[in-house]
Order: C-alpha cells, then structure tokens, then sequence
C-alpha cells in the first residue's frame, strides 16, 4: 500500500510537476476556447446542410457527416497532421488538432442540434411564418432557441466528451496536459503526474456533468 | 391584374377561385372558390378530411395549392413576384393548437413580428401589444409563459398575436377544437367582439350555434368540394343539398 502511495499519489513529486502540468493546461484550455465556440456554431451549420430542402446539399452533408462520427478521431489527427504535407499543406500541431477536431465535433454538434430541430413541433414555424417572419428571422428567434434548449444537456456532455478529446492531441505532441503530464511522468520515474492531470479534469469537468444533470432532471 | 391602377374597391377582400391541392394521390380540394366580402364572417363548415383546414392554409400559403388563383386585397398571392412576407402580415392565422412560443413570454409572442417584421421601436411594440391583451381579455398576463396559462387563454393570446399586425384578415383553423368546453366561450366572445369591430375574418370550426348567430356568411365543404354556401339561416334551415342535410343531422346527433 505503501509502494501504491509512492507511485500514484507522491505528494513531492505532484507538488514539483504542478508548474509544469499547469502549462499543459493552458494550452488545452487554449484549444477548448478555440473548439468549443466554433464547434457549437459550425454544428449549427452543418445542421442547416444536413437538414436542408435541397438533396444536392443535404446528401453530401448527411453523407460526411456519419462518416466522421464512425471514423476514429485519433486516425483523422494523424492524417491531417502526417498526412496533408503530402499534398504541400504542412501545418503547426496545433492547427491540424484544431481541423481534425473541429470536424469531428462540428459532426457531433450538427446532429444533436438536428435532433433538436425535429423535436420543435411544425406549427412554431408555421405560426412565426404566419406572422410574415422569414425563414431565417424564424430560425434565429423561434425555432433554434427552443432547438438548443431541448437539447442543452446532449450539447454539453458532448462538449466535455470534446474537452477530453484534446488528450489525444498528446499522441502528435501537441503540449497540452495529458502531454505533458505524460512527460513528466517519464521523467520522475513515476506515476503521480498522471494523477494530478486527472484530478484537474476532474476540477474542470465535474461542475459540467453535475449541470447536465440538473438540466436533465428539470426537463 | 392591371386593373390595380384603376383602383376600383374591390367587392372581394378575398378572392380565391379553383383552388385545388393534392397531397400525394389524395385530391384535397378540387377546385374550390372562396369569396369573402370586406367586414364579412365566413364559416367553413364540413366534416373532418372536407378540406376546411387546407383551403385555409392555402389562403396565407402555408400550403402551396396545385391551380387556381388566390387575390387578397388586389395582390395576387400565387404570384412569384409577389413579396409573400409582406404579404402574410396582412393575413393573420390562428392555429387549432395555438402555437404560442412557448420560449416567450405573452408579451415577447405578441411583439415579436412587430419588432422583426414592421420594425417597431421595442416601446411601441410593447404598447401595442398591451392594447391587444387588453382587447382580448387578458391585460394582467403580459409577463407569463404560454405554459401558465389555460388553454382559453393561450388562444385569445394567440388572437391578439395575429391581430397586432392589424391584418385585413384573420384566418381561424379550428379555434376552440383544442379546448375543453368551459373554455370556448371566452374565446368565441372575443371572435364576437372582433366581428363587431369590422374584422373580416374565415373561421373554420364546428361551433355551429355560434355559426348561427355570428356568421354572415356559411361554406359547407365536403371531400374537396364547396357543397352549399349561403347566409347561416339558409344554410343551417333550409339546406338545399341533401349532402348538406345529413352533415347537420349528424352533429345535431
């Protein structure tokens, strides 16, 4: 018991790393403000594509989007990142995380903002038509709105789902916490950091999934 | 019409003639005309599936109709020129469920296409809408959530929505089909009222004793046709189509 505690919680060694496990959070919480915001706003697009009249729109759409939800998150990051300099795109780290996963979950959004969208009865459009709204003023005011509350706590387990995607921006040694808490783990020679960085998750996520919870119990 | 430019009163506020809809091999209305005078209350009557409800929708377009031609105050609706927004605030519609938003408040339901669609300042949207809660009744609800409120109450809110536009005409799909019985008369008490005041308005609806007393004008519709139309009396006494006999006989059960 005692080798477990100098393996997984050294308090020493967790207090010697926080620094540095500080600066991984950074740069997670930096790519969390850059896919979060423009995840949630390019799911709405992608929900106005898959969703749309016109089948040469919606089937394209449709089409990419079960083919990003079914393909593995990890190989579309090393594809964008491995990958495009074979067709002379070389881009930093940080911004093939930011594409390969803003394209994973722009999916994901899109489609719990579609769910949303068929779960507000016909008759609000008809009734803010009616009253000579176009089609977008009836989107912006009538219809999203209520869309988006129907499915806020599906919208924000998938961002945390999304906040813990960003650990496998590690595997192309992009520095963010999980990286670096890794690295800090092979250089003590032991396991702490790791719980240190899951703790911080836990600080980060918790309050979320507690939220979730609440909104779900009051629907 | 070029006749437009000659500026004759028209004798029609509404004028729909032919109209004809189709929803996929079921033929809803086969050449339907529906002619509503200015400051008039046009009953549709007829059994569920006559197509009540379609000619209606096909009157502000919520329903794109097959043939025909529809021409509301000289603007010809099925034109593709015409503007058909600008088109729909002339045409208020109350819907059989309400269809208040329920992510609004009254006032905010009231005041909406005021704000977005006439461009009203948001104070006088908001006194508008006062006017119209107190005209229907209900002039202590301005802050409440659809959910709030009864059903009686949530129809006569979504009366006033559509009246805020002060359109030409109001269109009712079933008004008070939704409600439970105590509950209609305070509704068709405002119709009456809007009647009074001059409203043109169509309402399709089964409230039949309330026909015979409001309506000046009653349409009998059945599978997709216009059986009898006449005054309430004719139509509710002296029927001339046996078609026409039957349907009264039966809701009188």
């Amino acid at each position: 018991m005692e080798q477990f505690g100098q393996e997984f919680l050294n308090l020493d060694v967790m207090a010697k790393v926080a620094p540095f496990l500080l600066q991984g959070l950074l740069q997670t919480l930096l790519l969390c403000s850059f896919l979060i915001p423009i995840g949630l706003v390019s799911g709405i697009l992608v929900m106005l594509l898959t969703t749309s009249p016109y089948r040469l729109l919606r089937w394209p759409a449709i089409a990419a989007v079960d083919f990003f939800r079914a393909f593995p998150p990890l190989v579309l990051l090393v594809f964008v990142y491995a990958g495009l300099p074979f067709i002379g795109l070389r881009v930093p780290a940080l911004v093939a995380v930011a594409v390969a996963f803003l394209i994973n979950s722009a999916s994901y959004y899109g489609e719990i903002y579609r769910a949303g969208m068929v779960s507000v009865p016909k008759g609000q459009r008809e009734a803010a038509r009616s009253t000579g709204l176009s089609a977008t003023q009836t989107l912006l005011y009538v219809t999203l709105p209520q869309a988006i509350r129907n499915v806020l706590p599906d919208l924000l387990s998938n961002t945390v789902e999304l906040v813990k995607l960003t650990t496998l921006a590690s595997v192309i040694s992009v520095p963010e916490l999980l990286h670096s808490a890794n690295l800090a783990r092979s250089l003590t020679y032991n396991s702490s950091p790791l719980i240190l960085a899951a703790i911080i998750y836990l600080l980060l996520l918790l309050p979320i999934v507690r939220l979730i919870a609440r909104l779900e119990h009051r629907l | 019409m070029s006749s437009a430019a000659a500026a004759p009163v028209p004798r029609y506020l509404l004028e729909a003639r032919g109209v004809r809809k189709s929803f996929g091999t079921t033929e809803v209305l086969k050449s339907v005309d529906l002619l509503v005078e200015p400051g008039k209350l046009v009953f549709l009557i007829g059994p569920s599936g006559s197509g009540k409800s379609t000619l209606l929708r096909c009157c502000n377009r919520l329903e794109e109709p097959d043939g025909g031609s529809i021409i509301m105050d000289n603007v010809d609706l099925l034109s593709p020129r015409t503007d058909i927004n600008a088109a729909r605030r002339q045409i208020g519609m109350v819907f059989q469920s309400f269809n208040l938003y329920p992510h609004l408040t009254v006032q905010k339901n009231i005041t909406l296409a005021l704000r977005k669609v006439v461009g009203m300042s948001t104070a006088d949207a908001n006194a508008r809408a006062a006017e119209m809660l107190a005209l229907v009744g209900l002039p202590d609800k301005a802050a409440s959530y659809p959910a709030q409120l009864s059903g009686g109450q949530q129809q006569r809110i979504g009366i006033a929505r559509s009246l805020a536009l002060n359109p030409k005409i109001i269109l009712m799909d079933e008004p008070t089909s939704a409600l439970d019985p105590e509950l209609v008369g305070s509704v068709l008490a405002v119709v009456k009222d809007l009647r009074d005041r001059g409203i043109t308005m169509v309402i399709a609806s089964h409230e039949m004793n309330f026909a015979r007393e409001a309506a000046d004008k009653v349409v009998f519709l059945d599978g997709g046709l216009v059986i009898e139309h006449g005054s309430a009396e004719n139509i509710f006494l002296r029927p001339q189509e046996e078609r026409t006999r039957r349907f009264l006989a039966q809701i009188r059960h």
